[in-house]
């Protein structure tokens, strides 16, 4: 019993962070019906960010990553205006390629940069007991940020002007423009936002585990089953999918060897496709 | 002027075919050798020298190119310290010298299959010491094997290479699977009341065997298994594993795999405060970048074939009852500084330790006789700057049972984390710590 609690409440932490990384996924293609296949690459470049400003400046990490926020949004903008602007119109294939190119490009460079030997960002909280459950304070405090950045993003999505913009130029891009939403703008706004999400995830990851610059793959692989599970184009949705991931990948082991984890996380993301397609929230 | 053209042509074509032919000749050099090698052993009964061929390949490119140059290094180093004794002097008055012979095999085993059949047939080779790698070794053991040549292994820990039935392949490194059974002799001198193990691993080829050799000897050595789980390559999050580890309530935490998924394990089995007296896992702690880790580091114990910082020395030889030969640890990294300008690995010392072997065997045959070397290394039981070298003689022909890893612990040192050898007591250069402190 002890164990389920433990292995409950330590998948629910990571799950939030698992979430912040899909929405940033689930964000973009909500918005211009884009699959960013470098998602798992600017993660990495999230980690690396947040190590680099760690390892060099001696910066906290935690404040490291408000500096990573700030970039992702301005290198999203400008990833926006090179690969995705020119090629918003073409097929679906063009965007998929070109988003493609950006991730090769940002591990090459990064491996050449940094080798793909795996780096560690030596930091710990302690951790404190409740009851059975044993929380380690890097996990609880990714946690709240990931629940702090989501939470930020919901109220700027919904209050704000940019934010509503943002929602209608997802609704219906021409109908934006007819009451003089500057759909351009907002596009790369929201890809600027993606990319922070995904670069803010990675760096909440890079204070939990070691990491290379081969390491976003992995997170990029559970982001798509995330957004599968929550619903494509819901941000809400995703965190939900992060929460249930995180959830699976805590209890299984419980029950059986943990070599069966990814197997049940696949054999839900083919159900979900077939029964439910548009996810547990229902999107569009 | 037609005539003269042609004229020129040909002249033009002999030069080339002749100046063609004198650049070939430096490159069949081993013919001298071999030429040398045979008058040589005509006169060995009645003249005072004699010259052994050793011959063996070199991954000079490919993906093993640096392992193997250190190990080629380490053989050149033993080469140059024999000479400088002035050779090998036998009981007889007879003084062996080695030629070496070397090819690049490009690190792949159609080259290694190639040269080692070129190595024997053409140049003569009367030893032979493999390639690096385990995968390459095996493609070279039978080679060695069907001209009945003697063989040093080296760079390799396989263990199935010795159960092909071999008779005349050594292995100096530890094999695999008793990569981590040192721990489980470590935990119970430690900890005579030390019961239960868990034996986790990461579900690639090379640690499940490790995995499953160490789980095999720990219920012999009467310890419990209470968990024997592999985990996925990519596993990122070990706390749910973590979890369940607890759960089963162990004296120690044995296995790993590679450096990430073991790097990550430590750190998170630190943070838990998992409540083990001893960590033992594979590869990631002998890497220099564990270190990153800083205090989650602290206490982890990890196998490496030879420390430069091990103390086995003629002391420790004595102690064991075993002879000791060769030079000391500090003879042969002095010696290798001086030559390459840097610290050996155990990638070096290899090389160094397999030339050294076949130096024993033959002082100990007292003759360069192959049959009288082979009978040698059986009954080989000596300790040298590597460690102790025995073989198998039973099923298992030539396999390494003497040898044992040496098992590091990253332990805190003026506030920093320095690797120290723990295990076994004569290689020891630290008290372990143990029970660990979480």
């Amino acid at each position: 019993m002890d164990v389920l609690l433990a292995s409950l409440v330590d998948g629910l932490l990571i799950g939030f962070v698992y979430g912040l990384a899909a929405m940033g996924l689930t964000l973009i293609f909500g918005v211009m019906d884009v699959v960013n296949l470098s998602h798992g690459a600017l993660i990495a470049l999230g980690m690396f960010g947040v190590y680099l400003l760690f390892t060099g400046l001696g910066l906290n990490p935690y404040l490291g990553l408000l500096i990573v926020l700030v970039l992702g949004i301005i290198l999203g903008m400008i990833l926006y205006a090179i690969a995705i602007h020119p090629l918003l119109d073409g097929p679906h294939l063009s965007t998929l390629l070109s988003t493609f190119a950006v991730s090769m490009i940002i591990i090459g460079v990064g491996t050449m940069l940094f080798t793909s030997t795996p780096r560690n960002i030596d930091i710990n909280l302690g951790s404190m007991v409740l009851g059975p459950v044993r929380l380690q304070g890097t996990r609880v405090v990714a946690a709240l940020v990931a629940i702090l950045v989501a939470t930020g993003l919901y109220i700027f999505m919904y209050r704000t002007h940019v934010g509503k913009s943002i929602r209608a130029v997802a609704n219906n891009r021409d109908a934006a423009e007819l009451v003089g939403i500057p759909s351009v703008r907002i596009l790369a706004f929201s890809f600027g936002l993606g990319t922070m999400l995904a670069m803010v995830s990675g760096g909440l990851i890079a204070t939990l585990f070691p990491f290379s610059i081969l390491s976003g793959g992995t997170y990029e692989l559970k982001s798509f089953v995330i957004c599968v599970l929550g619903g494509l184009g819901n941000p809400t949705g995703a965190l939900l999918g992060g929460l249930i991931l995180g959830l699976i990948e805590g209890l299984i082991p419980v029950f059986m060897p943990v070599g069966w984890t990814p197997v049940i996380e696949f054999t839900l993301f083919v159900l979900i496709i077939l029964i439910r397609p548009s996810g547990i929230l229902g999107a569009r | 002027m037609k005539g003269m053209r042609l004229f020129v042509t040909v002249l033009f074509i002999l030069a080339l075919i002749v100046t063609g032919c004198s650049k070939a000749t430096p490159t069949p050099a081993p013919q001298p050798t071999k030429a040398e090698a045979a008058p040589a052993q005509q006169q060995a009964p009645e003249a005072k020298a004699k010259t052994l061929v050793l011959g063996f390949t070199a991954s000079q490119t490919g993906k093993y190119a640096k392992e193997s140059k250190e190990q080629t290094q380490g053989i050149q180093l033993w080469l140059k310290d024999l000479e400088k004794k002035g050779g090998l002097k036998l009981s007889d008055g007879t003084v062996v010298n080695f030629k070496v012979k070397y090819y690049d095999d490009e690190s792949t085993k159609e080259r290694v299959q190639q040269l080692y059949t070129k190595l024997i047939t053409e140049d003569g080779a009367d030893l032979l010491i493999s390639p690096y790698s385990s995968g390459l070794t095996a493609a070279a053991a039978v080679i060695a094997e069907q001209y009945g040549k003697i063989m040093i292994t080296t760079g390799a820990a396989s263990d199935s290479i010795y159960k092909q039935g071999y008779k005349r392949v050594y292995q100096i490194y530890t094999p695999a699977s008793r990569y981590l059974t040192g721990a489980v002799d470590a935990l119970k001198a430690w900890d005579p009341n030390a019961k239960k193990v868990a034996v986790v691993y990461e579900k690639s080829k090379f640690a499940t065997g490790v995995a499953k050799a160490v789980k095999a000897y720990a219920e012999k050595q009467g310890l419990e298994v209470v968990l024997f789980e592999g985990y996925e390559a990519g596993t990122t999050d070990f706390n749910p594993f973590i979890n369940k580890i607890e759960a089963a309530k162990p004296d120690a935490i044995i296995g790993g795999g590679h450096f990430q998924d073991g790097s990550t394990f430590a750190k998170q089995l630190y943070e838990k405060k998992t409540p083990v007296k001893m960590v033992a896992i594979l590869v990631a702690p002998a890497v220099p970048e564990f270190a990153e880790l800083g205090d989650a580091a602290v206490g982890v114990i990890g196998p490496s074939q030879w420390e430069s910082i091990a103390k086995y020395s003629p002391e420790s030889a004595k102690a064991a009852g075993l002879t000791w030969c060769g030079p000391t640890i500090e003879e042969f990294v002095s010696g290798y500084k001086e030559a390459y300008g840097y610290e050996p690995g155990y990638h070096a010392a290899g090389g160094y330790a397999a030339g050294l072997v076949l130096e024993r065997a033959i002082k100990m045959a007292d003759s360069t006789d192959p049959d009288a070397i082979t009978k040698a290394l059986d009954a080989m039981d000596v300790m040298i700057f590597f460690g102790h070298i025995k073989f198998d003689t039973g099923e298992a022909h030539g396999l390494q049972i003497g040898h044992d890893m040496v098992y590091l612990q990253w332990q805190k040192k003026d506030g920093k984390v320095v690797r120290e050898i723990v295990w076994p007591e004569a290689a020891k250069t630290a008290d372990a710590i143990y029970p660990l402190e979480r």
